[in-house]
């Protein structure tokens, strides 16, 4: 396990380079980003149909029913972060690179976030426009969503790495993983809620920054001993 | 006092020690279970507003308080575990994860029962109390789920005990992120600023049965370590010697 610590600029570079290969690999598989984007706008489509769909109505759950969608297609596409890394043996290669395995995990969190948070937060404003929300609560709704997703791909990245290669991973991830995603959920809707309310924006964003910096900082270490007790 | 921990991590002088503990712990806790609980139920005054329901109280709390020392029991145990490699404190961890499970549901269950006469309903899914402990009833779940689904003993320790320490840092942000919410579950009553809100009479019960509860988790825990160290043991020599001996 003693190997000499990589220098900063290379442990910077490694990164970078764990997120431009992850970048790259889902431009060669697009359904990666797709799959989850796919099922967010499908569970949106679910909330009208299953809730009435007066206008009224709508805009009181549209804010939850984005944020429960969030939620799912981040969860479902979580399973295979570590997955393809595990299959083709790059992962035990990380494990014995001399630049620091926390900062790789960071690297592929990241990686997950640009390849599924961030289309989310992208295509939001079209499902807010679609529920009928004021341009400014759509704002507030992609600020929220991008803070929360980020958390969510940091908090996601521990336990993909818990469950990778268990037979029962994704139900098991979800088991995991939902219990402390519910902060995010409760900030993040109920701050959408609040503005489309009328009231302010209040505390609720400096909450949802504050723990995706907590989750930034604590979750490339709790990765990177779990890929670590993984592929013992 | 170094050298005490070190003998009692060795599992067959803790399966011997243990043995003798159990009833140290089990004695007194059915002791004070029984005489908190007869006080409360039958010696403590009605409450002036609530009436006889307040005496649920006695099974309440204590629940509801061992479902958050059985987490912490679990975090720290797994801690533990995972910086010092101790096998043993691996064991406690998971024994403790059932038991605040269990306390959990206890918890929740009577808050329910208590909940229709008070608030009219079994269920508020706004309280932040309530939720909090639902969270933790979850958080719990995912452990053990974790756990059983790792076939080799000494990934599932370390794998669990990443997941525990998660949670446990977790755990606060929860707990506030749900009381953000409005409340009606009614305040804190025994650490109010202006002394206990509870008489006396009413009080003490409730501490005696705090009290026994935790050395009923106590007694529980230790119950269910025996059989883990049993279990993780059953290759060894002196988990054979002592089966062939039949004492088991």
């Amino acid at each position: 396990m003693s190997q000499p610590a990589a220098p900063l600029p290379a442990i910077s570079k490694a990164v970078i380079a764990v997120v431009k290969r992850d970048l790259l690999l889902a431009w060669k598989r697009p359904g990666d980003v797709l799959n989850p984007l796919i099922f967010f706008l499908m569970v949106i489509t679910l909330f009208p149909l299953a809730m009435g769909p007066s206008t009224a109505e709508m805009q009181f759950y549209a804010p939850g029913a984005l944020w429960v969608a969030a939620l799912l297609a981040t969860l479902l596409s979580l399973n295979s972060l570590f997955l393809s890394d595990f299959e083709d043996g790059s992962l035990e290669q990380m494990l014995v690179s001399p630049v620091p395995l926390s900062a790789l995990a960071l690297g592929k969190a990241w990686g997950h976030w640009l390849t599924t948070g961030l289309p989310l937060v992208i295509v939001s404003p079209l499902v807010a426009a679609s529920f009928q929300m004021s341009l400014s609560v759509t704002g507030v709704l992609m600020l929220t969503l991008t803070l929360g997703t980020i958390s969510l791909s940091q908090l996601g990245a521990v336990g993909a790495a818990l469950t990778v290669g268990l037979n029962r991973g994704t139900s098991l991830l979800s088991l995991l993983i939902l219990p402390m995603a519910m902060p995010m959920l409760i900030f993040g809707a109920r701050t959408v809620s609040l503005v489309a309310a009328g009231d302010g924006i209040g505390g609720g964003v400096y909450f949802l920054a504050a723990f995706a910096v907590l989750m930034m900082t604590i979750s490339p270490f709790a990765t990177a001993a779990a890929l670590r007790i993984s592929n013992e | 006092m170094f050298k005490f921990f070190h003998k009692l991590a060795s599992p067959p002088h803790f399966y011997e020690l243990s043995e003798k503990m159990i009833p140290w712990f089990l004695f007194p806790a059915v002791l004070l279970i029984g005489y908190g609980t007869y006080m409360g139920l039958f010696v403590a005054p009605p409450d002036v507003r609530q009436g006889d329901s307040f005496r649920i109280i006695y099974i309440h709390v204590p629940g509801a308080y061992l479902s958050m020392m059985a987490y912490s029991t679990m975090a720290i145990s797994a801690g533990i575990g995972l910086i010092w490699r101790m096998k043993l404190a691996h064991a406690v961890a998971a024994a403790a994860a059932p038991v605040g499970a269990w306390f959990t549901f206890i918890a929740l269950v009577t808050g329910a029962i208590w909940g229709k006469p008070m608030w009219g309903t079994f269920w508020e899914w706004t309280d932040p109390r309530m939720m909090s402990e639902l969270l933790m009833l979850f958080l719990y779940f995912g452990y053990m789920s974790l756990r059983a689904a790792i076939d080799d003993v000494g990934k599932a320790d370390k794998a669990s005990a990443v997941l525990a320490l998660v949670g446990a840092v977790n755990l606060p942000v929860i707990h506030y992120s749900v009381e953000w919410f409005n409340s009606l579950h009614q305040g804190q009553t025994i650490l109010a600023d202006d002394g206990p809100a509870m008489g006396m009479d009413q009080l003490a019960p409730l501490l005696v049965n705090i009290l026994g509860f935790s050395i009923l988790f106590g007694a529980l825990v230790l119950r269910r370590v025996r059989t883990e160290v049993l279990y993780r043991e059953r290759h060894k020599r002196w988990v054979k010697k002592m089966v062939l001996a039949g004492n088991a």
